[in-house]
C-alpha cells in the first residue's frame, strides 16, 4: 500500500489528524509522523511523505506557521505550529466529522442509538 | 492579493521544502541505526518508509502552484529545447510562417485601409457618393445645384472638383493641388478645422466671392512649419489674393483616401483659380469630380437613389439637349465611388485570397514537416506513451510546439508588414501627383495577424495527431516506424505539385519581368534623360496670355542659356513619356483633297518645340535642319518628322526632306528636318509617327524646359530657380532631373517586377519546405528499408533514388508544368514591362536553373540522412 493516506478515509482527514495533533503541542513533520502513528496504536499506516504535501496545503491557507528552529535533541527542524484561522477550521472539522460518524453508524448499526 | 508576494518566495519556500525532507529522512535513518540496523539497511528502509520522494516533493510543490498555467510554461520551455534541437527545421518553419503571415498582414493592412475602414469623419456611414451612371463621379455645376435644392433624401450634399495652382506666399511660389470644394463642404463631412475657421455656404455670393483657402494639416506642416500666424494672412493663387482661414485636421486629407490636396478653396471661385468664365454655368460640361451626400436619418440609400432619379428626370425634361441618359446611384465614399472602389475591391480579395492560399500552402507544408518529425520521434513518443503518459499531454506538447512556431513567425511577419506598409503610407510613386496610399497598420491588422498565427499553429500541428492518436507504443518500439509509408498519390502529393508550378511560374514571370525592365532602363527612348533637367511651369497660371507667352518663353530660355555649364536649352509643351499622355493631331498627304476624318493618312503625337530642343533633349537630328528663332508666324509652317511619319504619310524615309503634307485645317507644312523614332506615350508602344512644330507658329502657354548639362542637377536646379525668379518673382516653377520623371512612366513595369519577385521568393520558400518536408518524411519513414538496401550492397545512387525518387518527380512535374505556364504568362506580363520575352534564353536556362537548385537545396539534408544510414546500427536499434 503506497497510498495509504488520510484521502483512502475521507478527504481532509489527515488534515485534521495534523491540526489536532499541533493544538497539543507544536511539531515538525517527522515528530508529527510519530505522534499519528502512536495515538492510532498503528492502525493508520501514515506514509510518512504524504504528510508534506498535506503541510503545505495547511501552509498555504494560514492554517499553520512554520519556523526553522533546533528541537531538543539539538537538531535543526522546521517546527508547525497552529494559528489561530486553523484552531478555528479544526473545531468546524471534528464537528462535523462527529456529524458524520454519528450518521454512519446510524446506518451501519439501525438499533442503537449513538449520541455525542 | 497573497500570490503577488508568493511568486518570489517561490524558490525559498521550495528550498525549505527540500531541506526539510532531506533532514526527515535523515532523523529516520538515524532512529533505525539506533535500533540496530547498518547505516546502509536504515537508509534504505528510511528511504522506503518515506515513499517516492520525487513525487511527494512534485505534490506537495504542486500546492503553491497553478498547475494549468505552470504546466503549459514547463511545455513551452520544452517545447523551446526541442526547437533548439533542431535549429534548420526551427528557422525554415519560422521564415515560412513569417512570409505567409506577413503577406496576409499586409493584404487585410491595405484592404483594412482602403475599403474596410471608413472615411475618416464623423458618422462616416451616412456618407454616400452620388454617381451618374457610367460617367462616373462627373457633374456639372448647375446639376449639383439643381441636385442639392431638389433633392429631399439628403441632409446636403457637397460637390468638389482637384485642380492645381500656384501659390504665392511672398517668397517662392510653388504649385499645390487644390480641391475646389462647395461651401459646405466641411459642414456635410462634419468636421472641425484644427486652427482658425472653414469656410460655409454662407460665405458664397456668386461668382469669385470667397477667395479663401483651408490648409491641409500637412501642407501647414511641411511648408509653413506650423506657423499659426498663417491663419489670416493673404496669399496669392494664380495671382489671385485668397485669405487663409484656417487648417484642416491631421487625419484628414480630402475625400478620396489616395489623393492628398494641399489646400481647399471655394469653387465659385473657379474662374478666378482657372481663367474659365463660363464652366460654372454650363450644364453640359460635368468637370466636377465627385459629388457627397448625407443621408437624413431614416432614409435608406434605396429611398434615396429613386429620389434623386425623380429629380434627374425633371432634369431631363427640362434639360434635354444637355443631360445624360445614365441613371444616378449609390456608392461608398472614399475611393471615387465604384468607379475605383469596385476594381479595388475585386483586386484586393484577389490578393486576400492568394495570400490566404499561401498560407494554407504553408501550413500544409509545415503539417508535413511535422508529420516528418512526429515520425522521426515516433520511438520517443511511444516511450511516453509506455511510461504512462498520457495522449492528451503528448498532443498538448506537440501544439504548444506549433502554436511557439507560428506566433514567432506571426510576430516576425507583423514587424515585417508594419515596416512595409509605414512605408508604403509614405511613398509617393509619382512626384508630380499627391498621390499616396495611407495604410497606417491598426489594431484590426494586429488582430488579424495573431489570429492568423494562432489559426495556422492549430492547422499545421493538427496534421501529425492523427498518427500520434493511433500510435501503438508497443508495436512502434518494435518496428521502429508508425506504419508504411503510402505509395498511393496523395492529396498533399497534388498540392506540392500545384505548389512548385505556381512557384515554377512566379520565378519565370519574375525573370522575365526582371529581364524586361533591364533592357528598358538601357533601350532607346528617341532622348537621352541623363544630364538633362525639366523645368515645368504654366504661364497662364502665372498671368500671361497671348504675343506675351512666346516673348517668355524666349527670355526664359536665353536666361538659363547663359548659366555657365549648360549645354543647350529647349523648351516643349509637353514632354515625351511624361503621364498622362501627349497631345496629337491627324494629318494628310499632301495630294489628299477630301479632309474628312476618315482620309487622314496618321494620327501623329505633335509637339511644340523650341530651336534648341532636340539638342538639349539629346534627340538625333538624321537629316534636314532644326527650327531657329526666325521660323515665326510670318515664315512658312514647317515642321520635323520622325522616320516612322516620314514612312507613313510622306512615303519615304531617305527624301523626306522638302516634302509636305497637311493638316486638319488644310495648311500645308513643309518638312524640313527629320530625327529617330522615339517612345513618346509609353515604353510598351510600338513605332508610332511624331511631328514637331516651332514654338513661335504654335504657341502653347504650359512650357516645359529641358536643359542639358554635366553640372551637378542640385546647383543647376538652384541656378535656374534664381535667373528665373529674376524674370517673374511670381512664376510657379518645379525642376527636376529629366531621369526622376521618368520614375512615373517606368512604374507599372518597376511594380510589376517588384510584387513577382516578392511573390516568386514567397513561392521558392514556400517550394523548399514543401519538398523538404515531403523529402525528409519520405526518408525518416522508410529509414529501416534504405538500411536493408544498403546492408544489401545497394549503391550510393539507387539508395538516394528510392529515397528521393518521389521528391524528384513531383519537383519535375510541377517545375514543367510551370514553366509552361510560365511562359504564357510572359506573354500577358509583355504588355505591361517594356521588352519582357519569355522566349529570351537566358530567361528559360534561368528558370531551369532556379527550380533545380531549388530542389537541390531541399533535398540536401534528407539526402545526407538517406545516405548515412548505417545498417549496423539501425538492426542494434531493434
Amino acid at each position: 500500500m503506497t497510498e495509504t493516506n488520510s484521502r483512502d478515509l475521507f478527504p481532509g482527514a489527515l488534515e485534521m489528524m495534523i491540526l489536532e495533533s499541533l493544538r497539543r503541542e507544536p511539531a515538525h513533520g517527522y515528530a508529527l509522523v510519530q505522534h499519528i502513528q502512536q495515538r492510532s496504536n498503528n492502525l493508520l499506516q501514515v506514509e510518512e511523505g504524504s504528510l508534506y504535501p498535506a503541510l503545505q496545503r495547511l501552509l498555504k491557507a494560514k492554517l499553520v506557521k512554520a519556523e526553522w528552529k533546533l528541537s531538543s535533541t539539538n537538531r535543526r527542524v522546521r517546527t508547525y505550529q497552529i494559528t489561530a484561522a486553523g484552531l478555528r477550521r479544526l473545531e468546524q472539522q471534528i464537528s462535523s466529522f462527529e456529524r458524520m460518524f454519528e450518521g454512519i453508524s446510524l446506518v451501519l448499526n439501525p438499533g442503537k442509538v449513538t449520541t455525542s | 492579493m497573497d500570490w503577488i508576494p508568493q511568486i518570489f518566495r517561490r524558490r525559498k519556500l521550495y528550498e525549505d521544502l527540500s531541506e526539510e525532507i532531506r533532514l526527515h529522512i535523515e532523523e529516520r535513518t538515524e532512529q533505525l541505526m539506533c535500533e540496530g540496523m547498518s547505516a546502509e539497511e536504515a537508509a534504505r528502509a528510511a528511504r522506503r518508509a518515506f515513499g517516492n520522494r520525487m513525487l511527494l516533493e512534485e505534490r506537495s510543490r504542486e500546492v503553491w502552484q497553478w498547475p494549468t498555467l505552470e504546466s503549459i510554461w514547463a511545455d513551452v520551455r520544452f517545447a523551446l529545447r526541442q526547437l533548439r534541437k533542431s535549429p534548420g527545421f526551427t528557422i525554415t518553419a519560422v521564415l515560412t510562417l513569417t512570409l505567409a503571415i506577413g503577406a496576409n498582414a499586409v493584404v487585410f493592412g491595405v484592404l483594412n485601409a482602403l475599403i474596410l475602414r471608413p472615411l475618416n469623419v464623423p458618422q462616416a456611414e451616412s456618407l454616400f457618393v452620388v454617381q451618374h451612371g457610367s460617367d462616373v463621379g462627373s457633374h456639372s455645376y448647375p446639376d449639383y445645384l439643381d441636385l442639392r435644392q431638389r433633392n429631399r433624401s439628403f441632409d446636403d450634399v457637397a460637390a468638389w472638383a482637384i485642380s492645381q495652382a500656384g501659390l504665392d506666399t511672398g517668397k517662392d511660389p510653388s504649385n499645390v493641388w487644390e480641391y475646389e470644394t462647395s461651401g459646405n463642404y466641411f459642414d456635410v463631412l462634419r468636421i472641425q478645422p484644427y486652427l482658425g475657421r472653414f469656410f460655409h455656404a454662407s460665405d458664397e455670393h456668386g461668382p469669385n466671392s470667397a477667395p479663401f483657402v483651408v490648409l491641409s494639416y500637412a501642407y501647414w506642416h511641411n511648408h509653413f512649419q506650423d506657423d499659426r500666424t498663417m491663419v489670416g494672412r493673404v496669399v496669392r493663387l494664380n495671382r489671385h489674393p485668397f485669405t487663409i482661414l484656417g487648417v484642416a485636421p491631421p487625419g484628414f486629407q480630402g475625400t478620396v483616401l489616395f489623393f492628398a490636396s494641399d489646400i481647399f478653396v471655394p469653387i465659385v471661385n473657379h474662374e478666378q483659380l482657372s481663367g474659365d468664365k463660363t464652366i460654372l454655368n454650363a450644364r453640359g460640361i460635368r468637370w466636377m469630380f465627385e459629388m457627397v451626400g448625407r443621408l437624413k436619418p431614416g432614409v435608406t440609400p434605396a429611398q434615396a437613389t429613386a429620389d434623386l432619379n425623380s429629380v434627374d428626370s425633371y432634369l431631363k425634361k427640362s434639360y434635354p439637349k444637355e443631360e445624360s441618359n445614365d441613371p444616378y446611384t449609390l456608392a461608398r465614399p472614399g475611393l471615387h465611388g465604384d468607379y475605383l472602389n469596385g476594381p479595388t475591391r475585386a483586386f484586393l480579395t484577389g490578393l486576400m485570397l492568394l495570400s490566404g492560399l499561401i498560407l494554407l500552402a504553408a501550413c500544409a507544408n509545415l503539417g508535413s514537416l511535422f508529420a516528418a518529425r512526429a515520425a522521426d520521434r515516433s520511438r520517443e513518443v511511444a516511450l511516453r506513451l509506455a511510461l504512462g503518459s498520457s495522449r492528451n499531454r503528448i498532443l498538448r506538447q506537440l501544439f504548444t510546439e506549433s502554436v511557439l512556431l507560428s506566433l514567432a513567425g506571426g510576430v516576425a511577419g507583423l514587424i515585417a508588414s508594419i515596416l512595409l506598409l509605414r512605408r508604403l503610407s509614405v511613398w509617393q510613386p509619382f512626384p508630380r501627383f499627391p498621390l499616396h496610399v495611407p495604410v497606417s497598420p491598426d489594431a484590426n491588422v494586429y488582430l488579424v495577424a495573431l489570429v492568423l498565427a494562432l489559426v495556422s499553429g492549430v492547422l499545421f500541428g493538427i496534421i501529425p495527431v492523427r498518427q500520434i492518436l493511433r500510435a501503438n507504443p508497443y508495436e512502434i518500439v518494435k518496428a521502429g516506424s508508425t506504419g508504411a509509408f503510402g505509395r498511393r498519390i496523395t492529396v498533399r502529393d497534388v498540392l506540392l505539385v500545384v505548389q512548385i508550378a505556381i512557384c515554377a511560374v512566379l520565378v519565370t514571370s519574375s525573370m522575365v519581368a526582371v529581364r524586361g525592365l533591364m533592357r528598358s532602363m538601357h533601350s532607346n527612348f528617341g532622348f537621352e534623360p541623363q544630364n538633362a533637367m525639366l523645368v515645368d511651369t504654366d504661364l497662364t497660371a502665372a498671368g500671361y496670355s497671348g504675343e506675351r507667352v512666346p516673348a517668355m518663353q524666349r527670355r526664359m530660355i536665353d536666361a538659363i542659356q547663359a548659366i555657365p555649364g549648360v549645354d543647350s536649352v529647349g523648351s516643349v509643351n509637353y514632354p515625351p513619356l511624361e503621364p498622362p499622355g501627349t497631345w496629337q493631331g491627324i494629318v494628310y498627304t499632301d495630294t489628299t483633297t477630301d479632309l474628312s476624318p476618315s482620309k487622314a493618312a496618321a494620327d501623329p503625337n505633335m509637339f511644340n518645340i523650341s530651336p534648341d530642343y532636340f539638342r538639349a533633349s539629346g534627340t538625333s537630328l538624321l537629316a534636314g535642319r532644326a527650327f531657329s528663332w526666325h521660323d515665326d508666324t510670318n515664315a512658312p509652317r514647317v515642321a520635323v518628322v520622325n522616320r516612322e511619319f516620314a514612312s507613313k504619310v510622306l512615303g519615304s524615309v531617305p527624301d523626306a526632306v522638302g516634302r509636305y503634307f497637311k493638316l486638319q485645317d488644310g495648311t500645308r507644312v513643309r518638312v524640313v528636318g527629320l530625327v529617330e523614332d522615339g517612345k513618346y506615350v509609353n515604353l510598351t508602344e510600338g513605332q508610332k509617327p511624331a511631328m514637331f512644330f516651332p514654338l513661335l507658329q504654335s504657341p502653347a502657354s504650359w512650357i516645359w524646359l529641358v536643359v542639358r548639362s554635366s553640372r551637378d542637377p542640385q546647383q543647376l536646379a538652384a541656378a535656374m530657380r534664381s535667373v528665373l525668379r529674376d524674370i517673374d518673382p511670381g512664376m510657379v516653377l518645379a525642376i527636376r532631373p529629366w531621369s526622376t520623371e521618368l520614375a512615373g512612366t517606368l512604374f507599372p513595369s518597376r511594380m510589376a517586377t517588384v510584387s513577382l519577385g516578392v511573390l516568386g521568393i514567397m513561392g521558392a520558400m514556400l517550394s523548399i519546405t514543401g519538398i523538404f518536408g515531403m523529402a525528409a518524411y519520405s526518408v525518416s519513414k522508410r529509414l529501416k528499408e534504405l538500411g536493408i538496401r544498403v546492408a544489401l550492397g545497394a549503391q550510393r545512387k539507387e539508395v538516394l533514388q528510392a529515397a528521393l525518387g518521389r521528391a524528384f518527380k513531383l519537383l519535375a512535374i510541377g517545375s514543367a508544368a510551370g514553366l509552361v505556364l510560365g511562359i504564357l504568362a510572359g506573354r500577358v506580363l509583355a504588355s505591361i514591362v517594356y521588352q519582357a520575352t519569355p522566349r529570351d534564353p537566358v530567361v528559360l536556362i534561368g528558370v531551369v536553373l532556379a527550380m533545380a537548385a531549388l530542389g537541390l537545396l531541399a533535398t540536401w539534408i534528407p539526402a545526407q540522412r538517406a545516405l548515412s544510414v548505417n545498417p549496423l546500427i539501425l538492426l542494434r536499434e531493434d
